[in-house]
């Protein structure tokens, strides 16, 4: 039955010509290929995030007046709407996790040197893009933790010098954090992020498709050592399979979440009250605040907050940048001392320093008062 | 079987059927995927009955409120009623929604018809379908003046 549809299909529309360079394509096998997987995990909970994104939608209202009672009301009254919601919450912050986890195995491996520098690129958007649809996320319960977090968030914007206040005030949609912030945020995160991210990820993949997957430094040396080592699997069904039961895990991991820790909602936001004592940003801006927090007030005669932000943005486009500064001194012969040598390069001492400063910093923003 | 069934063939039948339990058992898998996330999608598509808090009884108007020959929408729970004051004094009150599709009624004070704008339905002031397309009367509420105040109740059901 199935094959009749697609020979249809398959005469009209020539579906062969489509599929065919997916057949063709190869992953290398090694004893790091594991880590192919989270960018397609990463992926995947991008779509959970869209389908039960789309679902929301069916019940949430925006509004200062209405959004906290709308989720009530999908968490409460809905069918099944605190699974819905509990996946969407659980799935945003995996995929942040398994963003990340991405990020820093392509940054161990070294595959975002030549010719995969704009594959880098495109992906350092992306995270900053999916961080920012956590943020705008966060506001649209509209509970106290919330509207305090999205306060702290975009006054931090504004302390960036000339253009910091237009900046948040263009963000908050005025001078304060209100319903009006409420409606900009709704949009961004419905209709202007998730249009961009789209297009990001089809550029991202594009790249992808056409350069093929890259083999570590460490690996690479090996097999042109001992050329009969090296291994590789065609992408299409071996790989695949393997992905999806890594996306079987993933499925799985939130279905446990939800269900046993579904999302809090906690209490509906007043623009009148003190903020609660404790308060913190979700734990993927935790070693961001962290910092901001460690710096002194005056620096010399720059402000605290100022050095923090322009040193953090300074760090950031610096990472942006990364494949941009490695230079490949690995000649045409390798040989076993390459291998360390390559390892002990500046930027792979930097990949070290950076998860290191990201992982302790988050840790110690978890565990101060 | 035949009788000159060999080893290869019993070896070919053994791993086409453990192939088959592994269709199976994957296919029954995926299936049982697709219902289990299916299933909470469906349901959550199902918006929640609303809660009607008007109840049977309702204060639609006080007296004075409306003019002899005229007549007013007031709410009644989630839907609209219409209160009508008879030349002679006496109340009437009416579901408002009209039973062809559900628009608003109201009352004709030149006529003394209740009267349908949608699709120029008229009913009679017992609620009875007279002309236009209107399949079936609109249900007739109790009226009762107590003090001040108009009272509207839900007939009920005998």
């Amino acid at each position: 039955m199935i094959a009749s549809v697609v020979r249809w299909l398959d005469d009209r529309l020539h579906l062969e010509g489509l599929i065919a360079p997916l057949s063709h394509k190869t992953v290398p096998t090694h004893r790091l290929t594991y880590w192919y997987f989270f960018g397609g995990i990463t992926l995947f909970l991008f779509v959970v995030q869209v389908l039960t994104g789309i679902l929301l939608l069916l019940y949430y209202r925006p509004g200062a007046n209405e959004a906290f009672e709308s989720v009530q009301y999908i968490m409460t009254r809905v069918q099944f709407g605190w699974l819905i919601r509990s996946i969407h919450s659980w799935s945003a912050n995996l995929m942040i996790f398994t963003a990340f986890v991405h990020m820093f195995s392509v940054a161990f491996l070294k595959a975002y040197r030549k010719p995969r520098e704009l594959t880098w690129v495109t992906g350092m958007l992306l995270l900053f893009l999916v961080m920012g649809f956590g943020f705008s996320g966060y506001l649209l319960p509209w509970n106290t933790l919330a509207f305090f977090a999205t306060k702290v968030g975009t006054e931090i914007a504004g302390q960036v010098p000339i253009i910091g206040r237009p900046i948040m005030i263009f963000l908050r949609g005025g001078e304060e954090v209100t319903g009006a912030t409420l409606t900009r945020f709704f949009g961004f995160h419905v209709a202007v992020l998730p249009g961009i991210v789209t297009v990001l990820i089809a550029i991202h993949l594009f790249f992808v498709q056409r350069q093929g997957m890259s083999v570590p430094p460490q690996v690479d040396a090996e097999w042109t050592a001992n050329p009969s080592a090296r291994k590789e699997m065609k992408f299409f069904p071996n790989f695949a399979l393997r992905e999806l039961m890594a996306w079987y895990v993933a499925v799985g991991t939130l279905g446990v979440l939800a269900a046993l820790f579904p999302w809090e909602l906690g209490v509906k936001a007043d623009p009148f009250i003190s903020a609660p004592a404790g308060i913190k940003p979700e734990w993927y801006f935790l070693f961001m605040f962290q910092t901001l927090k460690l710096i002194p007030s005056k620096v010399w005669f720059i402000d605290g907050e100022v050095l923090g932000i322009l040193g953090c943005t300074l760090a950031g486009l610096f990472w942006v940048m990364l494949p941009f500064f490695e230079k490949d001194k690995t000649g045409l012969i390798v040989t076993a001392s390459a291998r360390s040598s390559q390892i002990r390069t500046l930027t792979g001492g930097l990949s070290v320093f950076a998860l290191a400063y990201v992982v302790g910093m988050t840790i110690y923003g978890f565990l101060a008062k | 079987m035949c009788a000159n069934h060999t080893v290869a063939e019993d070896s070919l039948d053994e791993q086409t059927s453990r192939r088959r339990a592994i269709e199976i058992f994957l296919g029954g898998g995926v299936i049982a995927t697709l219902v289990s996330f299916l299933y909470p999608v469906f349901r959550y598509f199902i918006p929640p009955a609303v809660v009607d808090l008007g109840g049977d009884q309702v204060v639609a108007a006080k007296q004075g409120d409306l003019k002899p020959n005229s007549g007013k929408i007031f709410r009644f729970g989630s839907r609209p009623g219409l209160l009508i004051l008879n030349a002679d004094g006496t109340y009437r009150a009416l579901s408002a929604t009209c039973t062809h599709l559900g628009c608003t009624v109201q009352y004709r004070s030149d006529l003394r018809e209740i009267w349908c704008a949608c699709h120029n339905g008229t009913y009679d002031l017992n609620g009875r379908n007279i002309s236009g397309p209107p399949p079936r009367p609109l249900d007739v509420f109790e009226v009762h003046v107590r003090g001040e105040e108009i009272v509207v109740n839900r007939k009920r059901e005998g």
